[in-house]
């Protein structure tokens, strides 16, 4: 990011947590209206944020969220500790899932996770290291 | 900005700021300035949840006089279906119509044909809606508001189509000025309301430039004079009108209701402010999935737990469940001709719901963000403990009230203030 970062703040996301998921998207949700982004603009980062943050709580241990807007784009950052992406490839394809029969007897699972991230960002940079964790990048044009 | 009719007032000599209203207000619209509630007319939805809370009754709904009737030449009452729930559950709900008759109207109408054919309409949208889902059910004004205040987003996903009081309305209006040839101007259909929030619907309706109501009485203001007609009106007396129309099978009054007429399995019922508000953060997150459609309703348990009803909603809701067993199967509606009136437009809307303007800090959005910066770093100094002192109901809405020049730092007693 070049650009000069005119807001950000800090949000964290505890994995396995099922009853708080969804907390992060709509504080995220929440100040993006305070600063008077345009509602399709805070339905699109709001969808790509609920869906990384249930990626979080379904497969890693925690993570730190760093939502960054500039003049131009809104970028959040999403740096989890856990297993990993087996294969980023794989995981960008609609219906696949490595979701556990529990999770989707939740609803969850249903491989549209990335790519829903996808179709709702501009950018999207996936960095997964096996064993360490996932870092999503996910960045939306706001001009 | 635009003015919002609102069916609620305040008594400034009655409030004794005591602050209960604060808390219970979904969209914080209400503060506290000088010891007296004031209440944000932009925020304001119309729920009642501040005029249960008021211990003093400083919070009245506003609805019309039992007089209001008087001005028509036909006068006719729709009642709320939570009418028939408000009394013993061994009295017969057409008694019941009948004694509203007897304390002042020409006719009564039965809103159960018109949710039949509205539920066959809206089972005929859906299954050709292509569209963004889960939609939202349309009858609870509060939800409508809640939606236009809190959700612009969602405004695209309010159901498109007429509700039933207002297509029972049109149609008893549109049957007697041709039977008896009179103008519709002369009919006055008036509605029996479990809750002020249907008198904005009237007054102010969002999607269309008039209702076809012309006004709304209180449950609780025809409560007694009902109590005593009921009295006198026995089973003989039950005029042939009452004896053939009226089903009371499908009203909207009570959670799940609406759901149950449209009989899918993709369908969710939800009531209580606290609860909508979570489904409705649900669907921004594209969280609700394989859902069609949410029926909301902004009092627990639905109408019946309406801020103007007289009976506990629990008991309420077991004498509809009694008159629902005993009034046996649903009535025969005509399904060919309701979607045939679904086609030819007849319960579409004037217009799409429209969003309230948005509230962001400042209309510039750097100046916003510079609000929004210090608006979280007071937020971070603040106790947090939501005592209310300074009159807003959380630190958080204070610390926004501060950045917006609406309140000052003094203001909070932990910050060395009064």
């Amino acid at each position: 990011m070049n650009e000069e970062i005119l807001f950000s703040q800090e949000f964290w996301i505890a994995g396995g947590d099922f009853s708080n998921a969804g907390s992060v998207s709509t504080q995220i949700k929440a100040v993006l209206k305070d600063i008077g982004f345009d509602p399709r603009i805070v339905r699109r980062t709001a969808i790509a944020c609920y869906e990384a943050e249930m990626n979080v709580v379904m497969y890693a241990d925690r993570a730190t969220v760093r939502l960054y807007a500039t003049p131009s784009k809104i970028n959040i950052q999403f740096d989890d500790e856990g297993r990993g992406i087996p294969d980023v490839e794989m995981a960008m394809q609609e219906g696949y899932s490595t979701a556990t029969p529990e999770m989707r007897e939740m609803g969850f699972g249903a491989g549209m996770g990335l790519p829903n991230i996808k179709k709702n960002s501009d950018v999207l940079e996936i960095n997964s290291e096996l064993g360490k964790g996932t870092r999503l990048d996910i960045t939306i044009l706001t001009v | 900005m635009a003015e919002y009719y609102h069916p609620i007032s305040l008594v400034s000599e009655k409030c004794q700021g005591r602050r209960k209203c604060l808390r219970v207000c979904p969209t914080q619209a209400i503060r506290v300035r000088n010891g007296k509630a004031v209440i944000n007319g932009e925020l304001c939805i119309d729920c009642g949840e501040c005029i249960q809370a008021c211990p003093h009754g400083a919070i009245l709904p506003i609805t019309d006089p039992f007089v209001v009737s008087q001005d028509f030449k036909y006068k006719v009452a729709l009642p709320s279906p939570v009418i028939y729930s408000q009394f013993r559950p061994d009295v017969n709900p057409k008694r019941i119509a009948q004694a509203i008759k007897r304390i002042g109207f020409d006719f009564v109408i039965d809103v159960s044909q018109a949710c039949e054919e509205i539920a066959i309409a809206i089972e005929e949208f859906l299954s050709q809606y292509e569209g963004r889902l889960p939609l939202i059910s349309a009858f609870c004004p509060a939800v409508v508001r809640l939606i236009q205040v809190k959700y612009p987003d969602l405004t695209e996903l309010v159901m498109p189509m007429d509700i039933p009081r207002e297509i029972a309305a049109r149609e008893f209006k549109a049957k007697l000025s041709s039977e008896a040839a009179c103008d519709p101007k002369d009919i006055g259909v008036i509605y029996l309301t479990p809750c002020p929030a249907k008198m904005v619907s009237i007054r102010q309706p969002a999607e269309k430039t008039s209702s076809f109501l012309d006004g709304a009485i209180s449950l609780r203001d025809i409560y007694r004079p009902l109590l005593a007609a009921l009295k006198e009106v026995r089973e003989g007396d039950i005029d042939r009108d009452i004896l053939q129309d009226f089903t009371f099978c499908a009203g909207w009054e009570m959670l799940g209701e609406m759901t149950r007429l449209l009989g899918s399995e993709h369908l969710i019922a939800v009531s209580g402010l606290s609860d909508v508000t979570k489904v409705l953060e649900d669907i921004e997150n594209s969280k609700l999935r394989n859902v069609e459609m949410v029926e909301a309703s902004s009092c627990m348990g639905g109408c019946i737990g309406g801020p103007l009803a007289v009976e506990n909603m629990y008991v309420a809701r077991s004498n509809i469940t009694g008159h629902l067993v005993r009034c046996g199967p649903r009535p025969p509606v005509n399904r060919q001709a309701a979607i045939e009136k679904y086609r030819n437009g007849y319960y579409d809307l004037e217009r799409r719901l429209a969003p309230r303007p948005l509230r962001p800090l400042d209309p510039d959005r750097a100046i916003a963000i510079e609000k929004k910066k210090r608006k979280e770093a007071l937020i971070v100094s603040l106790p947090r403990i939501d005592c209310g002192c300074c009159g807003a109901p959380t630190c958080e809405a204070f610390a926004d009230d501060v950045v917006r020049g609406l309140a000052v730092i003094e203001d909070c007693v932990w910050k060395g203030g009064m």
